[in-house]
């Protein structure tokens, strides 16, 4: 049984639905004065940043502290890989310091896969975005949210919108919204739709307007301009005209829909700033919802003597990694 | 098998007896069991108080899991539910309810548990069967039944709710 979580497609519906019930009994703990629980005391787990992060490092961070572990935060900036040291290099460092878990974000597509199975660290690894493959723990806990407003996922209709191409956020919530049972459509322009999306457990559409009505929630992608090395779409007010949501846009949902956004927004681009403070909105929801998945992630691997989630194999990244730029050792 | 449906029942009201003459009528008692037993025999001493006395104790349950000091050496447990009632713990007569009292591990879990969520003024503490094989200094203020057994004997509790019948059992290994 391996420590890791790599990608959502090595969680089964009975992992998803354990992560998802611990984090609804550890959720509770952001209401007591003493936001501490004694489970991790003594493991040490490293936040590995290699690309720019606010949310998921302070709440990766704010996860693991509340279950009682020492963390220690590194981030490329500042860090002797801004001197050349490798990956790998870098991992033997944790490991020699004695790392628990390392908590790893990247810039390439797979980084987490190699450090998890490159064999130089023994430690479990969680991956917390890379390059444009998966970002697993964001769609656990947008399944989270989604479970919490919606009461359910089994046959309802997520429609996920905008930079899919670009979006690890899109590309786990995908293969774990569909295993939780929801039937998910990407909306997007054709250039930002990913090649062979034809192949995954899902819809696509290049018209917003005609999916937002038969919509229980609408998850809106931040527009990844670091990302674009080349002309995605004509102009910033042509794709918010055709794929942004605006308030007017939102009065076409079913009453009960709810607008998420995994954050950072580009407000007035993909999503209006009278549809992020709206009432439908889960987006501060969503970032306090990501502290209780995280400790149930982090718990759910290391609080015992094996794992309780990822009894799959998680060799198969690379069979839908639509990225093309490979991790170097 | 040691007590059957209707011997359970009588050992539960016996007990809510207890602790109403001990606590001078339960007054500012809250009632806490232990996932997942625990907590259903804690509702069914608090039915009887309130049958008794017509007084609403507050119930709740108390998930000691992550207290445990054996966590690390056996396989990720699923945790169960902590649901504290509304009225808070600080101050009050706080009685834990367990089904079995063991090795005494989980009553200092849950004590250490209970640390993190308040001070109670006084923490009593109730169980069905006391199976004797303490390994720390813990004893209860309310016993069902107290049934000598041997280290390698096994007490199982089965209640409607969570087994689909009423007994507890005595058996051994293998």
């Amino acid at each position: 049984m391996n420590r890791h979580l790599l990608s959502t497609a090595d969680l089964s519906f009975d992992d998803a639905t354990l992560i998802l019930d611990t984090a609804q009994e550890l959720a509770v703990l952001a209401d007591r004065p003493i936001k501490k629980l004694p489970a991790l005391r003594g493991l040490t787990i490293v936040n590995l940043f290699y690309e720019d992060s606010t949310r998921t490092r302070i709440s990766f961070e704010t996860a693991a502290k509340r279950l009682s572990a020492d963390v220690i935060n590194f981030s490329a900036k500042g860090s002797s890989v801004s001197k050349g040291e490798s990956l790998k290099d870098t991992a033997l460092t944790l490991e020699a310091i004695g790392a628990d878990a390392v908590v790893v974000r990247h810039w390439a597509s797979g980084g987490a896969h190699r450090l998890a199975n490159a064999g130089w660290i023994k430690s479990a690894v969680v991956n917390a975005g890379d390059g444009t493959h998966e970002h697993p723990t964001q769609a656990l806990l947008d399944a989270f949210t989604l479970r919490r407003r919606l009461g359910g996922l089994r046959d309802r209709r997520v429609a996920i919108v905008g930079d899919v191409l670009h979006s690890r956020v899109a590309r786990s919530n995908v293969h774990l919204l569909t295993t939780l049972g929801a039937q998910v459509t990407l909306v997007a322009p054709p250039t930002l739709l990913p090649f062979g999306v034809e192949g995954w457990p899902c819809e696509s559409s290049y018209d917003l307007d005609a999916v937002l009505p038969k919509s229980d929630a609408v998850m809106m992608l931040r527009v990844q301009r670091e990302r674009m090395n080349q002309a995605f779409f004509p102009s910033e007010r042509e794709y918010s005209r055709r794929y942004g949501l605006s308030a007017i846009r939102m009065n076409t949902l079913p009453e009960h829909a709810v607008v998420m956004h995994p954050g950072p927004m580009n407000r007035g681009l993909e999503i209006s700033a009278e549809v992020a403070d709206s009432a439908r909105s889960t987006i501060v929801e969503q970032v306090a919802n990501g502290v209780a998945v995280r400790m149930a992630v982090l718990y759910l691997l290391l609080g015992g003597n094996e794992s309780a989630i990822g009894g799959k194999s998680s060799d198969n990244s690379g069979s839908d990694n639509g990225s093309n730029d490979e991790v170097k050792a | 098998m040691v007590l059957d449906s209707a011997a359970i029942d009588r050992a539960l009201t016996r007990i809510a007896h207890e602790i109403l003459e001990r606590t001078h009528g339960a007054d500012g008692a809250v009632i806490l069991g232990i996932p997942t037993r625990g907590a259903l025999l804690a509702t069914r001493v608090a039915e009887k108080i309130s049958v008794f006395e017509g007084i609403e104790v507050p119930v709740g349950t108390l998930d000691v899991t992550m207290y445990r000091d054996d966590l690390r050496l056996k396989p990720v447990r699923a945790l169960g539910r902590t649901q504290i009632p509304a009225v808070g713990i600080d101050g009050r007569l706080v009685i834990l309810v367990d089904d079995v009292l063991f090795s005494g591990r989980t009553i200092r879990a849950a004590l250490d548990a209970l640390g993190d969520l308040g001070r109670p003024d006084t923490v009593q503490l109730a169980v069905l069967v006391d199976r004797g094989h303490r390994q720390l200094p813990i004893r209860a203020d309310y016993v069902g039944k107290n049934l000598p057994t041997a280290q390698r004997e096994v007490v199982e509790v089965h209640l409607e709710q969570s087994d689909g019948r009423e007994a507890v059992l005595l058996g051994s290994k293998e």
